[in-house]
């Protein structure tokens, strides 16, 4: 008994110890500047809110500024303008360490607009 | 479809308005869309083409919306064509007159008719669309569809064009560039049409220019005897 309550102490404290290390996942941020709504907000809410635009925007034509474009265009590394092409871009990071798997991207381009037109451009 | 049917419809639709909307007085179920101002049900976007402008053998509008929306241009009968050309011949006289056919933005879509989910759907201004993020992929609306118009995305796709998305296994079709318009601009086709046969604009404004011009010539809906009223026009067939 003695032993596997030290068994079982041993593996919590070894995987709080794992968690401490990386509770956060290191996101890259992309331009910076001010987000939509505050950041604890959009962190609880971002997925609501990017639902509800999609139906404004696709439903009655309404194109906001919460538009997932917008998003990219600022959340886009500025070392390869996407928001999913590394582990740690913008749009991956949180969702592999949650386990959160979104399809949006097998449709929408995960690069900031303006870089796409510039390489489109440049074909 | 007759106009019985188009009549029973509306009686529906009402009947179920006269239940739903008074839930208590001054209270709405649900509300009137309201949004952008195109989209208030004050416009009807549509397209006048002229069949005698158009030459046979250019492919311009379609290169321009394969381009605009990202479709890689191939025919094959999986590939996803959103406008084509078409030349067509009276046999008795052997005129031939060629016209790109697309989505004709019908007020009454057989396509939206069969849609089991509500992805199928009439914008207020009158453009047709598929809502891809309901879109199961049953297929359906393209067998409803009598001018062919929709395709089907069979293969997975990359590199989108970050104002069109589109994605394996939903149907879509022309979209009479809605990102465009809700911008203020027109269609790519009608914009690279170098011999000027697509007439693009508000059917329902008297002072549009296209408004005008179907005042003055005649021009025909395809498939008229269906009675789904369409948006895009056509003269000189
Ligand atoms: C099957 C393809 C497909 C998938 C998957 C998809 N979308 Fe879309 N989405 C579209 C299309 C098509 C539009 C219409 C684009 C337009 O009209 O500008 C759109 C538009 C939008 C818009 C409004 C335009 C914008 O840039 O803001 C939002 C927001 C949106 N989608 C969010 C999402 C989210 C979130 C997901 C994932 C949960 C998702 N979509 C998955 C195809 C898709
Ligand atoms: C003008 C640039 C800008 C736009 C546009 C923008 N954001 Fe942000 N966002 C930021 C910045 C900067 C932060 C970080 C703020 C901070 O560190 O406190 C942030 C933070 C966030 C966070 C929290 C990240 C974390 O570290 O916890 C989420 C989630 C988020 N944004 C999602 C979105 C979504 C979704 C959209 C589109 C609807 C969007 N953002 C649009 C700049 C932007
Ligand atoms: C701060 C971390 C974080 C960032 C950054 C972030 N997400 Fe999320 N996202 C989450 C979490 C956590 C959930 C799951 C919440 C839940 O379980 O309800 C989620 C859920 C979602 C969902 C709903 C998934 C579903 O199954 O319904 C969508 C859509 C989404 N995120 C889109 C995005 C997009 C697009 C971006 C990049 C612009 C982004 N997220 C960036 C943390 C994040």
């Amino acid at each position: 008994m003695k032993i596997l309550v030290s068994l079982l102490l041993s593996l919590c404290l070894s995987v709080t110890s794992w968690a401490g290390e990386s509770a956060v996942p290191k996101l890259d941020m992309g331009k910076g500047g001010q987000c939509v709504k505050d950041t604890q907000w959009m962190r609880k809410n971002h997925m609501h809110m990017l639902k509800h635009q999609r139906d404004e925007t696709v439903r009655k034509g309404i194109r906001g500024e919460n538009s997932l474009k917008n998003c990219i265009e600022c959340h886009a590394s500025l070392k390869d303008d996407s928001v999913i092409a590394r582990e740690d871009s913008f749009c991956v990071g949180c969702h592999r360490y949650e386990a959160v798997k979104i399809d949006c991207f097998e449709c929408h381009s995960g690069k900031r607009k303006s870089a796409w037109l510039q390489q489109r451009n440049a074909k | 479809m007759s106009d019985i049917n188009l009549q029973r419809r509306n009686f529906l639709k009402t009947a179920a308005g006269a239940a739903m909307v008074s839930v208590a007085p001054g209270m709405l179920l649900f509300d009137v869309a309201h949004g952008n101002p195109n989209a208030v049900g004050k416009v009807r976007w549509g397209m006048l083409i002229d069949a005698e402008s158009c030459k046979p053998g250019c492919n311009d509008c379609v290169s321009a919306c394969n381009k605009e929306n990202g479709l890689s241009g191939g025919t094959a009968p999986t590939d996803s064509q959103w406008i084509r050309k078409i030349e067509i011949k009276d046999v008795s006289t052997g005129r031939e007159v060629s016209l790109p056919m697309m989505c004709q933005h019908c007020e009454h879509p057989p396509c939206v008719d069969v849609c089991p989910t509500g992805a199928s759907f009439k914008r207020v201004d009158g453009i047709v669309l598929v809502d891809k993020h309901r879109c199961i992929g049953c297929r359906y609306c393209m067998m409803a569809c009598p001018y062919k118009a929709r395709s089907f995305v069979h293969e997975p796709l990359s590199d989108q064009n970050p104002d069109v998305p589109r994605g394996k296994g939903t149907v879509e079709s022309c979209t009479l560039c809605v990102h465009r318009i809700d911008q203020g601009g027109q269609p790519a086709c009608a914009e690279a049409c170098t011999n000027k046969a697509i007439l693009f604009g508000d059917l329902n404004d008297p002072n549009s220019e296209i408004s005008k011009k179907i005042h003055e010539v005649a021009s025909i809906q395809l498939r008229a005897d269906l009675g789904l009223n369409t948006g895009i026009r056509f003269q000189g067939l």
